[in-house]
């Protein structure tokens, strides 16, 4: 049995404060031989020690998990060593490519709003979880995601056209128009294709990891906090964690799932907490600083191909825009809290104090730059809307790999 | 049977290096025998357990088989399908179909013992074909014996998309018989006519299909007719044409399954015979199955659509 070769952890204190128990290793030569006063338990279902007072453990028995940052709200680094010695071109690519996102997102909302489009979801206030994350992975590592993280898409570089051609159906939409507009994949970017239903991604997300062990790639897989409520979510976890699979499991947290608080959606410590509960290493870090995503997403993404072991990554942010296109969000949260969100700690601005304080940025540089992705986003909105829908037989075709006698 | 689907497993860890077993229970050999000995062969790191979870057990199969991964999953009991059944359907079934053929989990392939077994009660016996048969995209089969059941999966294994094999659980230890053992996959979405006769089709799948080779045999001395005996052996795709073509010939249907009749796959034959027959049939197509109640357990016996209930269909089939 393997019990039998297990090193079992007891603690010499009875303090029930889990971050502070001193632990010592020994190995059982039998857990069958008769325990003495001095002994631990044995039972097969948990390594721990005996204690003789009754309390329980709660939320409060320890701290909350603390949030990683690297930045202030002003832009400016807090700790030097924790700052990603990251060169002036990466960094610049880095603001760019969020600025990038939020002109795709106001162009396509705006279209949804015209009927031009059926339905849209934006990103706003997410955009460093998607770009400090992507930042710190390769085109090789593949990504499953939840449908907000278009960010990572833009990273890897899926094009402009690319996205217009989604959200229109048309016949260059490498999905053949037969999802609803967000739902993006690329084969080409490792970036596997967005479905509707919640979580289902994440186990999924697990066993392709477990079948990319050893290859030196990670996997890194996108859900937010309502999400993580699914049973999916657990299942994806837990396999990870017995199957030592090297997926990265990174939360989106920004506080609603359409219109549910996170007080309706979960009582604990947040998604992080879960982590250590599965016996998985968990970060969690200030969604709105792209550094500290980075920094975050690097480590584990070291620490899952050197281990071959699972990490949770909790990012907390907020999110700015409504759920969808088919949600008013004022009808459950106060315009207020919104305009307090954007102007205090808005992840695209943060980058943007960073970077200006480096003298790598400026008003005027910024202003053409926006100008110019307008154009070149706007250029490519109106060639995917002039393309022709595929061919209606693409209907029937993909149901399978060879047409079966029935659909034909 | 158990011996040939774990010659199968064998086969297919062996023809393929990306080939993974798992499921629960499945590293010792299995709560049926089927996965005995593989793990020693090939390894914890391609036979091994996961936690009790089915929706995480096709979940993860999913994602493994969209990297390359051979996934060969098993869910315990068919009756404990359901917690999957998001995962199947909306998952497995759609991949490819919505990613524009970008993304597949073609490599997916499910195992779930299924049907009755005595006593199996509500959560040991169930037959849930019917429920996948309405998700294009899945292919379902279910063998009625040990060569069937080792061309089958090793088939389903191979095939570019996902398949689910029920394996009806009362044939594992029952059905003996000679098996080739060489590598070979039958036909997905091929029936086999089992025995030719020209008065009535009787049409099943699985554990039923040797009932109505029995009954077919009780027709022939009491009625002094000859049963056409059809097994279905895929449901999804199905046969049409080898069912229409039988039921022209004969003009009588009986399909049998053991699941209940509302929404049973029986359904869907018995539509597609009379769209297809309709001027042929000499009698409407009858459905001998389960009854629209919770599989039971003392009451077994009295459920299924045995040999004597379908005997006395065929008896109203001919006096019509």
């Amino acid at each position: 049995m393997a019990f039998n070769k297990c090193v079992r952890l007891f603690t010499s204190s009875l303090k029930t404060n889990i971050y502070r128990v001193s632990t010592k290793t020994r190995t059982t030569r039998s857990h069958f031989s008769a325990q003495s006063l001095t002994e631990g338990p044995t039972f097969p279902g948990a390594q721990t020690t005996w204690t003789e007072k009754l309390e329980f453990v709660s939320k409060a028995t320890y701290p909350p998990i603390p949030a990683y940052r690297v930045m202030d709200r002003n832009g400016d680094v807090i700790n030097k060593s924790e700052e990603p010695q990251l060169d002036k071109s990466f960094l610049l690519k880095m603001y760019k490519d969020m600025r990038l996102l939020n002109t795709i997102d106001k162009v396509l909302y705006e279209s949804q709003r015209q009927g031009r489009i059926s339905f849209y979801m934006t990103n706003y206030g997410e955009e460093a979880m998607h770009i400090g994350s992507a930042a710190a992975l390769t085109n090789s590592d593949v990504v499953f995601g939840q449908y907000r993280e278009a960010g990572v898409l833009v990273w890897r570089g899926f094009t402009l056209q690319q996205f217009v051609d989604q959200c229109y159906g048309n016949r260059d939409d490498l999905g053949k128009g037969r999802q609803m507009p967000v739902h993006y994949g690329s084969r080409d970017l490792n970036f596997v294709t967005i479905s509707s239903p919640l979580s289902t991604q994440m186990p999924q997300a697990v066993g392709a990891a477990y079948a990319l062990k050893g290859t030196g790639r990670v996997v890194i897989c996108y859900y937010g906090d309502g999400a993580a409520s699914e049973g999916d979510a657990h299942a994806a976890f837990n396999f990870a964690a017995t199957l030592e699979c090297p997926v990265i499991l990174f939360c989106r947290n920004n506080g609603y799932a359409i219109s549910t608080p996170i007080r309706d959606q979960y009582r604990g410590d947040g998604i992080a907490a879960r982590g250590p509960g599965y016996g998985i290493n968990t970060l969690r870090v200030d969604g709105n600083d792209v550094l500290a995503v980075y920094n975050a997403t690097k480590l584990a993404k070291k620490y899952c191909i050197e281990e071959q072991k699972p990490v949770v990554i909790e990012a907390l942010g907020y999110r700015l825009g409504h759920h969808s296109t088919s949600d008013d969000s004022t009808a459950y949260r106060s315009q207020e809290e919104v305009d307090t969100w954007a102007a205090s700690d808005n992840p695209p601005n943060k980058l943007k104090l960073y970077l200006m304080k480096k003298g790598w940025w400026s008003e005027e540089e910024e202003k053409k730059f926006l100008q110019q992705a307008r154009k070149d986003f706007m250029n490519a909105f109106s060639a995917g809307e002039k393309k022709l829908k595929p061919k209606w037989t693409e209907t029937f075709e993909d149901v399978y790999k060879n047409m079966p006698p029935h659909i034909k | 049977m158990f011996q040939a689907i774990n010659n199968a497993l064998n086969l297919a860890l062996k023809s393929d290096d990306t080939a993974l077993v798992f499921g629960e229970d499945v590293a010792f050999g299995g709560v049926f025998r089927c996965t005995m000995g593989l793990q020693s062969k090939y390894g914890s790191s391609r036979v091994f357990n996961t936690p009790l979870c089915e929706q995480g057990i096709v979940g993860f199969g999913i994602g493994a088989a969209n990297m390359g991964s051979t996934s060969i999953a098993e869910i315990q009991f068919a009756d404990y399908i359901f917690p999957a059944f998001d995962q199947l359907v909306n998952e497995a079934a759609k991949m490819r179909y919505r990613s524009g053929g970008q993304f597949d989990c073609g490599k997916l392939t499910v195992r779930a013992p299924c049907g009755a077994v005595g006593h199996g009660g509500l959560y040991h016996s169930q037959s849930p074909e019917a429920y996948f048969a309405h998700t294009p995209g899945l292919k379902v089969v279910v063998p009625r014996g040990p060569v069937k059941a080792k061309g089958l999966l090793l088939a389903c294994i191979r095939d570019p998309d996902p398949c689910i094999i029920f394996e009806p659980k009362t044939l594992y230890r029952a059905a003996v018989e000679e098996v080739p053992v060489d590598d070979f996959v039958l036909p997905i979405g091929k029936a086999d006519i089992l025995l030719e006769g020209d008065t009535v089709t009787l049409v099943g799948w699985g554990t039923q299909v040797h009932v109505l080779l029995e009954v077919a045999q009780m027709a022939k001395s009491k009625f002094n007719i000859s049963c056409e005996v059809i097994d279905l052996v895929s449901i999804l795709p199905w046969d049409r044409e080898a069912v229409c073509q039988s039921a022209k010939k004969t003009k009588r249907v009986l399909i049998a399954h053991e699941a209940p009749l509302t929404g049973g796959f029986g359904a869907e034959l018995a539509a597609a015979i009379q769209e297809d027959c309709f001027l042929h049939l000499e009698a409407p197509v009858v459905r001998v199955t389960g009854f629209d109640t919770p599989f039971p357990h003392v009451f077994e016996p009295f459920y299924l659509p045995d040999k004597w209930r379908c005997l006395d269909a065929i008896r109203n089939l001919l006096d019509y």
